[in-house]
This record gives C-alpha cells, sequence and structure tokens, in this order.
C-alpha cells in the first residue's frame, strides 16, 4: 500500500494512527500469537473492577442467528493485578492503552479511573457504565442521564486523560445519555455496548445462558448500531467510536460515515483471529479504490 | 494458535450420530498434541456463526483426523464439507495430556464423543510402549466408536453400554477395581466424556493414589484466552481458582478439577 493516506483520527488530545481498535472484552494478550498489536489504532483490554470478581454462571456465552448473547459478567481479577500483570503485557506495544473502567458505584469508578489515570502506559480511559450484567436484571448507570452526567464529572476531576463513556444502546433515547456524557466532561462516546438479549432453547425450554439474559453482539446488531451513530452524531460534536457488529472494513466504513471517528470491533475475532488487521487493510484498499487521502474525510459524510 | 485453510481428504459418516474427517496438515507448522483441539468452522455462513471446538482424534505425519457427533447447528453443517474441500480450522489450541515416560499401563475413561479426545491418548501411548486399558461407555452398541482403532494401538477394551445395562457407575468401578488395578499396576488415570464417569475416576484416583487428567468441555467464545465464556473451577490448595478451559486446559490434573 502506498503511504500517502492518512488514516489518523483524534480523541481528545489522544491522536490514533488508525480508527480500528479492538473491543473491550473480546480481547486479551493472548491473541499476539495471530495479530500484530502494533498495527491497532490502541488497545482495550477487558473492562477492570476495583476488586477481583468471579462472573457469571454458565453457560456465558449462546450463538443467535448472526450474532451472539455473552453473560460473561465482568469476570475480573482487580485492578491490581491488572496494573502488575495486564499493563506489562500491552506495554511493549506502541499502540495506546485505553483501559476500560466498570464499577458498581460511582465512588469506585472515581477510584479506580484515579488509580489508573497515573499509570503513563495508560493513555484513555473507557467508562464502562453500559454492562448489562449488573446486578438488577441488566440495569446501568447509562441508562440515567442525571446518573451518567454526575459519574462522568466526578471521574473528570481525577484525571485530563481523555475519558470515553461508553454508552448502553438499552435506552429510550441514546440521545439524552450522549448529551448528559458530554456535559460531564466526556472527550468520546462509544456507541455501544451491547443489547440485551435473550434466546431459549425450544427442546429444553430452558435459556440458552445461565444467567437468563445477556448482551447481544455481533453483525446481526450493526444496523442498530449504525442508526444510534448516525442519531448521536446529530445532537453531539463528540468523537464517536461505533461499536457493535463490525465484520469487515465495509463495515467500519459505513460507521464512519454515519458519524464514527473510530470503530472497535469484538466478535469478529472469535471468527477470524485477523479480523482487525484485516478490516485495516480492507480500509486500506477502500480509500486507495475511492482516493481517499485523508480518513478523516469519512467522518459523518453521508450524504441524505 | 494459527487459523489454517487445511485441505479435507474425507468426511463421512460412520454411524447414526458420528462422523469422521480427515484433514491435510502439512501446512500446519505446529506439533499437535492429544488433547488440544481446534476451533473449527463449521460453515461459511453466519448461522452457525461461532467457531466450534473438536478435538484432534488421531494426529498422524501429514494428517489429523476428527470425529465428531452430530448434535446441532455446527456440527450439522460440518457434514456438508466434502473431500477437495478446505476446513477452517485455529489451532492448536489448548494444554493436551502429559503423559508421564515412565509409564507402563494406563487407563482411558471415556463416554460417548469422549473417545474422540482419548484416541489420540492411546496412540501416543502406543507410540512411548505404553499398554492401554480402555473403558468404553455408550448408549448401545451401534453408539461405540474406535473400538478396532484402540485395538490396533494394542489397548485392551472393556465395553458397557446402557442397552445391556452394563453402563451404571458400580458395574464400571467394579471393571476398573476387580478385572483392572487388581492384576495391574494403572500409572494414570485418562477420562473426558462424562460427569458420572468423571467423578468416579477421581474417586479412584484419590483412593488407589494414581494420578490422572481429565479433558473438560465448556462453551466458548473465542478459544483463544480472551473472552472468559469457558471458565472452570480448579482447586489450588485450600481454595478454589477459575481458569479458562481454552487456554488453561482443556485438560487439567483429576485431582484438581472442582466437579460440579
Ligand atoms: C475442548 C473441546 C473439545 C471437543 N471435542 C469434540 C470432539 O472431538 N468431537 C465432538 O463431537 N465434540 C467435541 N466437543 C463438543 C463440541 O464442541 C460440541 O458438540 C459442538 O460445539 C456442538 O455444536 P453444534 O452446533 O452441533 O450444537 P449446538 O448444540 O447447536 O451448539 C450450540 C452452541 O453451543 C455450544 N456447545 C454445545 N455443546 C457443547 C459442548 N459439549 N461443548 C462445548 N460447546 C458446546 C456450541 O459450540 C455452540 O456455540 C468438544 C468440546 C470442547 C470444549
Ligand atoms: C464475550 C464478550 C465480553 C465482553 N466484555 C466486555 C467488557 O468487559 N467491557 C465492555 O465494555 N464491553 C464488553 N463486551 C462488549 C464489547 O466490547 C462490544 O461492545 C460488543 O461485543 C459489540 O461489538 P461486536 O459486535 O463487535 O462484538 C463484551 C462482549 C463480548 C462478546
Ligand atoms: S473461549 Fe474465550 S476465554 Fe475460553
Amino acid at each position: 500500500m502506498t503511504s500517502s493516506k492518512n488514516m489518523q483520527v483524534t480523541i481528545g488530545d489522544l491522536t490514533l494512527k488508525n480508527p480500528i481498535m479492538p473491543a473491550s472484552g473480546a480481547f486479551g494478550p493472548e491473541m499476539e500469537q495471530a495479530l500484530d498489536f502494533d498495527r491497532l489504532g490502541a488497545i482495550v483490554p477487558k473492562s477492570i473492577t476495583k476488586f477481583p470478581q468471579p462472573g457469571n454462571a454458565k453457560p456465558r456465552v449462546c450463538e443467535t442467528n448472526g450474532g451472539m448473547i455473552n453473560s460473561i459478567g465482568i469476570q475480573s481479577k482487580g485492578v491490581e493485578h491488572f496494573l502488575s500483570h495486564t499493563i506489562p503485557a500491552f506495554e511493549k506495544y506502541q499502540s495506546p492503552i485505553i483501559a476500560s473502567v466498570s464499577a458498581e458505584s460511582i465512588e469506585e469508578f472515581v477510584d479506580v479511573s484515579a488509580t489508573l489515570a497515573n499509570q503513563a502506559s495508560i493513555r484513555g480511559l473507557e467508562l464502562n457504565i453500559s454492562c448489562p450484567n449488573l446486578k438488577g436484571d441488566g440495569k446501568a448507570f447509562g441508562m440515567d442521564a442525571t446518573i451518567t452526567r454526575e459519574l462522568i464529572s466526578q471521574v473528570r476531576e481525577v484525571t485530563t486523560k481523555p475519558i470515553i463513556a461508553k454508552l448502553t444502546p438499552n435506552v429510550t433515547s441514546i440521545q439524552d445519555i450522549a448529551i448528559a456524557a458530554e456535559q460531564g466532561g466526556a472527550d468520546g462516546l462509544n456507541v455501544a455496548n451491547t443489547m440485551l438479549a435473550m434466546a431459549i432453547d425450544v427442546d429444553t425450554r430452558k435459556p440458552l445462558i445461565g444467567n437468563v439474559m445477556g448482551g447481544f453482539s455481533g453483525p446481526a446488531v450493526k444496523p442498530i448500531i449504525v442508526r444510534m451513530i448516525y442519531q448521536v452524531a446529530q445532537v453531539s460534536s463528540l468523537p464517536i467510536i461505533g461499536c457493535g457488529g463490525v465484520m469487515s472494513g465495509r463495515d467500519a466504513i459505513e460507521m464512519m460515515i454515519a458519524g464514527a471517528s473510530a470503530v472497535q470491533v469484538g466478535t469478529a475475532s472469535f471468527i477470524n483471529p485477523t479480523a482487525l488487521t484485516d478490516i485495516l487493510t480492507e480500509i486500506e484498499e477502500y480509500m486507495e479504490q475511492n482516493e481517499i487521502i485523508e480518513i478523516e474525510e469519512l467522518i459523518g459524510s453521508i450524504i441524505i | 494458535m494459527q487459523r489454517h485453510l487445511a485441505n479435507v481428504l474425507s468426511n463421512k459418516q460412520v454411524s447414526s450420530r458420528y462422523w469422521h474427517m480427515v484433514v491435510d496438515s502439512t501446512n500446519l507448522n505446529k506439533t499437535v498434541n492429544p488433547g488440544q483441539f481446534f476451533q473449527v468452522r463449521c460453515a461459511d455462513t453466519y448461522f452457525p456463526f461461532l467457531r466450534r471446538p473438536l478435538s484432534v482424534y488421531r494426529i498422524n505425519e501429514n494428517t489429523i483426523e476428527f470425529l465428531y457427533l452430530v448434535k446441532g447447528q455446527g456440527t450439522s453443517a460440518m457434514t456438508k464439507i466434502q473431500a477437495g474441500h478446505s476446513l477452517d480450522m485455529m489451532g492448536p489450541v489448548g494444554e493436551g495430556f502429559r503423559l508421564d515416560r515412565s509409564a507402563q499401563n494406563i487407563l482411558l475413561v471415556a463416554r460417548g464423543v469422549g473417545v474422540a479426545t482419548l484416541a489420540a491418548v492411546a496412540q501416543a501411548a502406543y507410540r512411548q510402549g505404553v499398554k492401554s486399558y480402555a473403558i468404553m461407555s455408550a448408549r448401545s452398541r451401534d453408539d461405540l466408536l474406535a473400538i478396532e482403532f484402540l485395538e490396533d494401538y494394542g489397548a485392551e477394551v472393556f465395553i458397557v453400554t446402557e442397552d445391556e445395562g452394563t453402563s451404571d457407575v458400580e458395574n464400571v468401578k467394579r471393571i476398573i477395581k476387580e478385572d483392572i488395578c487388581a492384576t495391574t499396576v494403572i500409572d494414570a488415570i485418562y477420562t473426558c466424556g462424562s460427569r458420572r464417569l468423571s467423578k468416579l475416576s477421581q474417586s479412584i484416583a484419590n483412593e488407589l493414589h494414581i494420578p490422572g487428567e481429565i479433558a473438560l468441555e465448556e462453551h466458548m467464545g473465542c478459544g483463544m484466552g480472551a473472552c472468559f465464556s469457558c471458565v472452570c473451577d480448579i482447586r489450588e490448595g485450600d481454595t478454589t481458582k477459575s481458569v479458562r478451559v481454552c487456554t488453561e486446559g482443556p485438560v487439567f490434573p483429576l485431582d484438581k478439577v472442582v466437579m460440579e
């Protein structure tokens, strides 16, 4: 490929060499055997909680048409283990690390964010205010605009590093939450986490996952996410990270045209371990074919 | 772990519910060990969507074989793959069985398609000059697999089935203790395929102070250690530790696995 193309995008004061990064929870150091991490726009480890937590009942994943439902439940070894083991495993790569934080209270979000933000190698924080597996039938912080604004403004006080709010699609109006996150001081919005979903085995009449409900991801969710990116782009000037159902370079470009500045890829890596870099190559090819020099031209370029 | 598009040499039905696939492994520049598995793409579609874990059944110089139970959408789709097509497989994945160099006699306890995993142990044992004793449990004689293969590897096979009323735990226990262990020093036990037989193997191994290993099955998302779908509990002293079956297993020391 020629080097005349510029794939750089920015989120807050973070410049990414390209817009493609893994989705939290669908990526780990083990994947270095299959994938060149130095090609990634950023590295996003699994969400981390303050204390170790065991995760949910099994089975934790099931398959649906064009997607999957997971109820891992943020199985986590806690922030100390994260700093001593996970971060060193990623530090050796050039790509900036964006740590994903999950917590049970605003105080805990602030606490963990402050600890992580103190680490030089952590270049940004993604606040997972959207995990549908928290106690209380899949309710999440990000379902309430007031709580979202308050949570982000409190985290804002403990760090100057870019803060990305990972929104939940399980709301009546994602625009309201996006505005609240922006008012709280977020630098970017991830649209979005998984959709609360359920699948039942008609032979046994039992739910297909242990936790009854879980988060739906994979190609089947992409049109809904594209719609949400488009909607959020109408009301917020923050950079958007599109996330949900990206399987190919064209899927990623579709999200950018809808308004995303960057794109995360999760489930696709389960099907194809080199999905992240294959997608990058496909974007390069698209740029080549369409004579696009600056990838930023694509962002929000939808013609209606 | 790498992704390979392996040439399928044959894919044939071997009994009412089971199929056998042979793929060319010459481009697989990694050794494959018994107990390891591949994450197989059953069809090039979005349904079935996720890869399916399948253990290596037999490991040969230029080929590897899979033996699979046609269970649902994924394995049904796999039966459509014909010789000459390619199989999209990721692996080898996981930690396999460890066969102690000093072992002389080993016991294999398999139920159903569990034999697909243990046959590779019998094969490795045979190559090391180790004698295998194998308990093969199934619903019926028709559902029994690979008996000839095991016998070719010098295994002494004990068949138990539901149909013949011989597969109950008490009877299997009697066979292991009276027909096998009473006359032979068993150096290790390997098991796969049934919770009841795994529990039995665990208690016999414990009672007779025989080391053992078990291959576990869990539903998998990534098969790469990234997603934490496939966890199980392993005993560590007085506590338990959550481990990933795909990367820390699927084979674990028998005495350490917390049987649910
Ligand atoms: C390490 C490992 C090795 C295995 N080796 C073999 C083998 O050599 N031969 C063989 O026949 N089977 C083996 N299995 C089981 C095999 O993976 C499942 O039977 C298969 O995934 C079922 O897929 P399906 O689409 O036909 O069935 P469905 O029931 O339609 O599957 C739906 C979903 O559930 C998952 N699932 C269902 N049953 C199991 C199971 N027992 N274990 C894990 N996931 C499951 C599937 O992967 C899929 O995501 C192994 C499982 C593991 C974990
Ligand atoms: C197995 C699994 C685990 C996940 N764990 C997390 C997590 O820890 N934190 C988080 O913010 N999102 C988590 N997610 C959601 C993904 O980051 C992503 O938002 C979602 O999968 C949609 O993208 P995809 O369709 O590309 O997979 C998880 C998704 C999957 C499939
Ligand atoms: S299947 Fe993803 S961690 Fe094991």
